[in-house]
Parts: C-alpha cells; structure tokens; sequence
C-alpha cells in the first residue's frame, strides 16, 4: 500500500517536471527572436546615435569618411525581392494548378519531390550556378534583347536599358524567383487541396472548363491562402544572402536600371561585415541587419496569419 | 443564337487550351532549371571529385589539395548543432503537441517558431556573432554551431508538434487506463509511435543546415588548416566554396565545384531519404 503510494508520488513528481521542462524550452524558442531583436537593437544604437534616422534616406556608404546611409542596399532588398516576385508568382500559380487539376495521379508525388528538390539545393550552389553559368547566359541571350524591345520604350524604358553584363540586379531577381517558387507553389498547392471536391465536382457537373473552376472556385476559396503562401515566398526572397552575393554585383550606388549591379541588405553584410573596422561601420552594418529582420518579420507574421485565417474559416465551413 | 452559343464555347476552350498549356509550360520551366543546375554541377565538378578531395587539406593558391579539412568541420559542426538543438526542438514541439491546449505560450511559440522558420540566416549569424563572437573575442566553431543549432531548432519543433498530433489520442488514452504517467505516456509511447516522423524531421533539418553558408560567415568564419578544436575558426564546405569559387586562381575554382557537387548530393540524398524511407506511413486510428 504504502509502495503503490509512494510511486504514485513519484510519477505526478516527473509528470511535474517534465511537464514544466517542455514548457521552458518552449519558452525558450519564444524568447529567441526577441532576443535577436533586443540584441540587434542595442547593437546598432551607435549608427543610429550618430546618422540619426537619415541613415534610413541616405545614399553614400563611404567607409573612409565613416559616413553611412542604407538606401542603397534597402532599394536593393526591395527590388530584387519585387522582381522575384512578379517572375515567380505566376510560375508558382503555374505549377500548383499543374499539381493539384491537371496531373495524372501517377506524376503527383515524383513531380513533388523534384520542386522539392529545388528548395533543397542549398543557396550558394544557386550562387554559383548564377555568377557561372546563367550570367553569362543571360547576357549574351536574354539582356540584348530586353535592351533592344524594352529599353527603347518610353519612360519604363530607363529600368531595362542598361550594359549587358550579365549580373545585376534582374538577374539576382531571377534567380531569386526561382528559389522560391518551391515555397510559394507548395503553400498554393496544399491551400487548393483544401476545397471541398463537392464545390469543384458541382461546377465541372455544370459544365466548367479546369480553368473555370480555378478561377471561379478554387482562387476565391483559397485566396487569403494564396496570398499567405505569396508573403512566404517574399519573406524568402528579401533575406536569401549568397545566391545573391554572387550575382548582385555589389555596387554602392543607386540606379534605374535593373540591369546595373546594386547591393541588397544580406550581401552586404555577407561582403562587408568581417572587413569592417570600428564601431560605427560596423553598427551601421548591424543596422542593416535589423532592418532586414524586422521587414522579414513582418512579412512573415502577415503571411502566418493570413494562412491562420484560412485555417480557421475552412473549419467554420466544414 | 446558336452560332452565338457556338462561339462563346469555343472561346471558353480556347482559354482552357491556353491556361492549360502554360500551366505545362511552368512544371517545365522549373524543372528544366532543376536538370540545368544539376547538370552544370555534374558536368564541372565531377571531374575533380577525386580521392584527393577526401584526403588533402585545402591548398594555399597554385597548388593541388583537397577539402579534407572542410569536410570534416562541416560535419562537425552539423553534428554538434544537431546535438544542441534536437533536444531543444523536440522538447519544446513536446510542450506544443502534448500541452498545447490551454494557456498563451502554446499558439504564440507556434507562431514564433514558424517565422523563426524562414527567418534569414545571415541575420541568425549576426546574433550569433554579436552574443558569442563579439564576447570570446575570436571567431569559433562553438559560435558556428550554435547558430546552425538556431536553425535546426524551428524544423525539430514543427516536425516533432506534427507528428506527435498524428497519434491518436486512443492510444495515449489507453496508456493513461493502464495507469502510467503522463512522461511515461509521452515517452514511452508516443515518442515510440511517432519516431519513423521524428527521424524525417532530423534528417530535414540536418539537410537544411548541411548547405547554409551565410550563417557561418561570421561565427565560424573560415581555416585553411586542418583544426579540430571548437574554440578557434573553423573550416567548412560551404564556406570554402564561398572564398574559392570567388578567387581567379584555377585550381581553387575547380576545387570548389567539387565541393559544390559534394554538398549538393549530400544534401539532396538526405532529402529523399528522408522522404521515401521514413515516409510517415498511414496510422491506422
């Protein structure tokens, strides 16, 4: 009796302990990303003690003078993130209605594992293959042309006139579309698995062509997902460093065209950071840095919660 | 009217031709990027897989060598941040799966965790080296594999969290009726079901941190010795891939194809492992 009592205790003792030791570490990975913003933030008071919030508007990166602004490789984060994404949604939509309408069921899974493989290749073998291969590509294939119809056009015409050099800012925003189309067509596909057969079965029984159903069924059903599945994809793209450390070109210096070198936020800290001498090129790096988290995580925390209103709206409907 | 009707439908088809051949047309597109970034490794760097690439350290510019050195950091490292992290991100996706039904910590960690997910990694390595490197005062393999362990984490917690809620509950319960504990249920009997997709989550994450690069840069920075000593700079494939592929010296240029290929294969061998072997398989409930 007095046996059975005492394991009893002992149980509800573990049970305690390790019920209160998966709480901490759960804890634990709450706090981490505080603490990387608390630590960036502290980090990176000397830059913004000293240049203020015109670091944020400023174009010079000089580090002989010790003057910093981040313009450049903000603009540079942005548009190349932007070109990704014009490139590869539609690519990403492509695919998913490729997956989840029209591919024979035998195909599925091996066409799943192959863009799956395309997000396993790790980024600097992207890199690589960038500065190498399609580079050199792009600019005897693909540059003179966009030069030749799109260059001569009015006012646009700036962004794609431009030497034919092959890296630059395109080319990273192409390579960049194609890193993440893995990402952004499996959240489309697993959203578009998500609508009831019944509403897709009753429009094909009306008569609607796959396209039909997509566009009139499927996207309204699922487009907070889609969209959710978009920002995932943007969120990639805007911190993804050494594909784009290959091919950006690394140039301080702000310009129209898509087809000069520029800098983007990771490269330049994947460039600069080690070489940096004293503490305000140094901070000003680190400022980058946060910057580019706190972009991400906002980008991110939108594309989580899209994908959360979703899943709480299917579970309303079914 | 008819001919009205006529047209219309045929105008309906026609954007259903259409959509459905650029549908083809961007499978294709993808996949023809795939078989070319494949082809391109194999093509330059399987030449220069040699037995020497295994057994030589990395050479000083002009000379033959090897990567022997990188290999071994690189696994090292993976291994050590492996070691940190599983525990960490299996207790936690525990706390998620097991103890997640009440309370705030539970839904923000999840939400947390899914960002720290895609969170970029050189911003990882900023941390890294703004709390351990900045510190110590020098670069070290300590400093790499933790943060290669803060990326390890978030893919441990959400694969443990997804395939602990794959057990069913009756199993959990009946556990419970034979009067075990709650840690006993947890680790005897759902750790024990659920491990074919715990095992998929570890290998996923070992490939994911296997190729990262930019995480390193500033913690592990780089040794073109051989070192086995997790206080000092450390070496590691992708790394040297990074300073050879961009250096004019040919020899380290063909070395780091070689390294590219290397890694790419471990990675994307590990990948499908994980996928066909461990492929979680329908619980029967």
């Amino acid at each position: 009796m007095s046996n059975s009592n005492h394991t009893f205790n002992f149980g509800a003792f573990f049970d305690k302990i390790f019920r209160n030791s998966t709480m901490f570490f759960a804890f634990v990975v709450f706090s981490v990303i505080f603490a990387i913003m608390v630590t960036l933030l502290v980090s990176s008071l000397p830059a913004l003690k000293t240049f203020g919030l015109g670091f944020f508007f400023s174009d010079t990166w000089n580090p002989v003078t010790i003057e910093f602004g981040g313009l450049v490789p903000i603009y540079g984060t942005l548009v190349t993130a932007a070109i990704a994404m014009v490139i590869g949604i539609p690519l990403s939509f492509g695919i998913a209605m490729f997956i989840t309408e029209l591919c024979p069921n035998w195909l599925k899974r091996p066409l799943g594992v192959a863009i799956e493989l395309l997000a396993g290749i790790p980024s600097i073998i992207y890199g690589m293959w960038g500065l190498f291969v399609f580079a050199p590509f792009f600019a005897d294939h693909g540059q003179p042309w966009i030069n030749d119809h799109l260059g001569s056009l009015p006012f646009i015409g700036v962004i794609f006139a431009g030497p034919t050099m092959g890296i630059g800012m395109l080319t990273a925003g192409i390579i960049l579309a194609i890193m993440v189309i893995p990402f952004t067509s499996s959240v489309m596909r697993d959203v578009f698995e998500i609508v009831p057969p019944l509403l897709k079965e009753s429009a094909y029984g009306l008569g609607a062509t796959t396209w039909e159903v997509l566009k009139n069924i499927v996207l309204p059903y699922t487009k907070i997902g889609v969209v959710g599945g978009i920002m995932l994809g943007l969120g990639r793209a805007l911190g993804e460093t050494m594909a784009v450390t290959f091919v950006i070109g690394n140039a301080h210096e702000l310009s129209a065209s898509l087809l000069m070198p520029g800098n983007t936020i990771s490269s330049a800290l994947a460039n600069e950071f080690t070489e940096a001498v004293g503490d305000v090129y140094t901070s000003s790096l680190i400022t980058l840095g946060l910057t580019l988290f706190i972009i991400t995580f906002i980008v991110l925390a939108c594309a989580k919660l899209l994908l959360i209103k979703l899943a709480a709206q299917e579970g309303k409907q079914s | 009217m008819s001919s009205f009707n006529n047209a219309r439908y045929l105008r309906r088809r026609v954007t259903n031709v259409i959509t459905t051949i650029l549908s083809v047309c961007t499978v294709a597109f993808a996949l023809v990027f795939l078989g070319w970034i494949l082809w391109t490794l194999f093509s330059n760097g399987f030449s220069y897989l040699t037995l020497d690439v295994f057994t030589k350290n990395t050479p000083p510019p002009g000379s033959a060598g090897g990567l022997l050195n990188a290999i071994f950091g690189s696994l090292y490292m993976v291994l050590v941040a492996t070691l940190i992290g599983t525990p960490i991100g299996v207790m936690a996706g525990t706390y998620l799966a097991e103890y997640g039904n009440t309370g705030w910590l539970a839904p923000a960690t999840r939400f947390i965790n899914d960002i720290l997910l895609s969170a970029p990694s050189i911003v990882i390595g900023l941390f890294v080296y703004e709390v351990i490197v900045h510190r110590v005062g020098h670069f070290s393999g300590w400093a790499g594999a933790v943060a290669l362990a803060l990326i390890v984490i978030p893919v441990i917690v959400r694969t443990t969290e997804n395939m602990l809620q794959l057990v069913p509950s009756t199993l959990r319960e009946a556990a419970s009726a034979l009067g075990s504990p709650q840690w006993k249920v947890v680790t005897f009997v759902v750790y024990r079901s659920a491990r074919a997709g715990m095992l998929t989550g570890l290998l996923l994450a070992v490939a994911r941190i296997s190729g990262e690069t930019a995480p390193l840069l500033f913690t592990a920075l780089n040794n073109q010795f051989w070192s086995s000593d997790m206080n000092g700079a450390m070496s590691s494939v992708a790394a040297v891939i990074f300073q050879f592929a961009m250096s004019p010296y040919e020899d380290w240029q063909h070395l780091a194809w070689a390294g590219a290929l290397l890694i790419t294969l471990f990675v994307l061998g590990l990948n499908i492992l994980a996928r066909t072997i461990f492929r979680p398989g329908p619980i029967s409930s």
